[in-house]
């Protein structure tokens, strides 16, 4: 039952996969300007641009370029950076690890405390830890990722000095952009594992677990939690994709390579190539996430198992 | 030998008391109809003879619940839970939604002995089963392990009730226990519960709405309106006698009751809300004797043969 459904899942993702690939190089294509502007030297000649734009087949039509990535694609060739002249391959590989990294750290930071802060704060009668979440969540999702980063090397990398500035240097380079992610996945899943609990007690199941005489605490565990965590897994799965290419602002600041600062740069300098390439790897990891979240809640839930793909 | 015995039960949320003066009391092996129209408090009866009040936030203002010789009300949790599911069984309502729809039908069945009896889970595994086959469910060993969602109103319905009975209580509670069947799953269902009754000497306290089901089942009714009791009595007094004209008026409401080719009647107006309970009789306002007495004083008990009436004119009537 569970492979059938993994299997008929994976499968929707090649149309998607599809629209992905057309909508990535079209989004890219219309941006104003071109490659050719970062690239040539001052004083070139007409002519000499034009060479430049035959070498890299942007006289092409639009189409053509479009199948010619793709095709290329399929040979595990992603094409070569214009501006920084690197197979766009090699500079995702080299990117992608700290990425990952922080993107691993930072997940885990939000799911495991965000749980927790959200279970205590929907079972707690304290008004003061409930008021204390309540207004966490609140700053979590509102304040921007970019200035709480800078509020962090303030605080604790310039004043107190506990932590490098910058870089990506050393596992104590990663705390304050794992906290400074995290932060806002913390009340993001918090916010989501108390209201997922408050509205899983209201059910009629529950009357009857505790009229079997279970205790709070086994009730809380062994059924609430587990119901709980359907929308939170949702949400995380979503979230796989976003830390990846959410980042972004967060990696700019704290100047950590990454997939984001490559594809900062890369749109800054119009290197579609690498854009192309960077903007792919990070909906491969939203389809990615997406699918983990939907087989985990099909492991998780029975109905979901069963229901038509 | 008396298994519960409710007296003057008060029930409030907050400044608002939707139950009050509710006596009752029943033996062992004996079946206690709890009758009244929906909001008439039935429900908040069985919720505060498990102790389930405070999960929606109410609490027992006055009176006292006595099962088996022990106080219940303001019982500490700890031995309340002691009771629930071990002496004291629930069946509740609505079975589609009665189940956790996560975890298979074994487990689920299989934590009451397990809690209560004391019992591994391969003990408590071989119990479910074999009560499963009792309550006349096929191939139980298989339907543990199968998913809630996945089985029958009526089958969802006797895993109910399989919970309810795993850890061999002494008092059943079944809160409309067929409302939400179809008509012939429910005269499955008030059947298995009977024959429980006389098999096991149970003590079942049988929350319905539905007057039929009270004559053909209980051994003794009480009658519910906003509140309150406004009748109770063995099954034969009152449904040959009924005192209270709302007695009067739900029996009359059984079809077939008044004769096969008679009109269906029915009580025109509906239940007062909790937040509007009428003055004097709480029934004055739908009541077809209704006295300018009605309005200001509330009734007392008036005995009658095997039942008692709270109608200022209980006996007066026919």
């Amino acid at each position: 039952m569970l492979l059938r459904y993994i299997f008929f899942r994976a499968l929707m993702l090649i149309p998607v996969s599809i629209s992905i690939s057309v909508v990535i190089f079209m989004i890219v294509h219309l941006i104003p300007g071109d490659p050719i502007d970062n690239l040539i030297r001052v004083g070139s000649s007409p002519s000499d641009r034009a060479a430049l734009v035959v070498k890299y087949g942007l006289d092409q039509s639009i189409f053509v370029q479009y199948f010619r990535w793709v095709g290329a694609m399929f040979h595990g060739d992603f094409g070569t950076a214009i501006v920084l002249r690197r197979p766009v391959a090699d500079l995702i590989a080299q990117n992608l690890p700290y990425s990952l990294t922080l993107g691993a750290f930072a997940f885990a930071f939000s799911s495991i405390v965000g749980i927790i802060l959200g279970t205590i704060s929907a079972t707690t009668r304290s008004k003061v830890v409930q008021q204390f979440v309540r207004g966490f969540i609140l700053l979590g999702s509102t304040v921007p990722g970019f200035w709480l980063a800078l509020l962090m090397i303030l605080f604790f990398a310039v004043q107190l000095q506990w932590f490098p500035v910058s870089g990506a240097r050393g596992w104590d380079s990663l705390v304050l952009p794992v906290l400074t992610i995290g932060f806002g996945g913390v009340a993001l899943v918090a916010r989501v594992t108390r209201v997922a609990l408050l509205d899983v007690r209201r059910e009629d199941f529950v009357v009857l677990l505790h009229a079997k005489g279970l205790s709070s605490a086994a009730i809380l565990f062994r059924h609430l939690l587990p119901h709980a965590m359907l929308p939170v897994v949702t949400i995380l799965a979503l979230r796989i994709g976003w830390i990846l290419g959410g980042a972004v602002t967060v990696e700019f600041v704290f100047a950590r390579p990454g997939l984001g600062s490559l594809l900062i740069r890369a749109l800054g300098q119009r290197d579609y190539p690498v854009v192309q390439g960077s903007l792919l790897m990070l909906a491969l990891a939203v389809m990615l996430g997406t699918l983990i979240g939907d087989v985990a809640q099909a492991m998780m839930d029975p109905r979901i198992r069963e229901a038509k793909t | 030998m008396t298994m519960l015995e409710v007296r003057d039960l008060e029930v409030a949320f907050g400044p608002i008391a939707p139950l009050s003066g509710v006596s009752f009391s029943l033996s062992k092996g004996e079946t206690l109809g709890i009758v009244g129209e929906s909001g008439s408090g039935k429900s908040l009866a069985a919720m505060s003879v498990l102790g389930l009040l405070p999960l929606s936030g109410g609490r027992i203002t006055a009176g006292s619940i006595i099962f088996d010789g022990q106080e219940l009300a303001g019982l500490p949790e700890p031995a309340y839970r002691k009771l629930r599911g071990g002496r004291i069984g629930l069946i509740t309502q609505n079975p589609m939604t009665s189940l956790d729809p996560l975890q298979k039908i074994g487990p689920q069945v299989d934590a009451v002995a397990v809690l209560h009896l004391g019992m591994t889970s391969a003990q408590a595994r071989a119990r479910t089963v074999d009560i499963l086959g009792t309550l006349r469910i096929p191939e139980p060993a298989l339907i543990c392990n199968r998913y809630p969602h996945q089985m029958s109103g009526g089958m969802k319905q006797r895993i109910v009730i399989a919970m309810a009975l795993a850890a061999d209580p002494d008092l059943l509670v079944a809160d409309e226990p067929t409302t939400a069947l179809d008509v012939t799953v429910q005269a499955q269902i008030i059947r298995l519960l009977d024959d429980l009754v006389k098999e096991r000497d149970l003590a079942l306290v049988l929350i319905t709405h539905d007057m039929s089901v009270v004559a053909q089942t209980c051994d003794k009714v009480v009658v519910m309106y906003a509140g309150r009791v406004v009748e109770r009595g063995t099954v034969t007094a009152i449904f040959d006698a009924p005192q209270h004209p709302y007695t009067q008026a739900l029996i009359g409401c059984i079809p077939g009751a008044a004769g096969a080719d008679e009109h269906l009647t029915s009580i025109p107006g509906t239940v007062p809300t909790v937040l509007n309970y009428p003055k004097g009789c709480p029934f004055h306002t739908r009541c077809a004797h209704m006295q300018p007495i009605c309005t200001t004083d509330v009734p007392a008990f008036v005995s009658h043969n095997d039942s008692a009436a709270a109608c200022h004119f209980a006996g007066d009537m026919k």
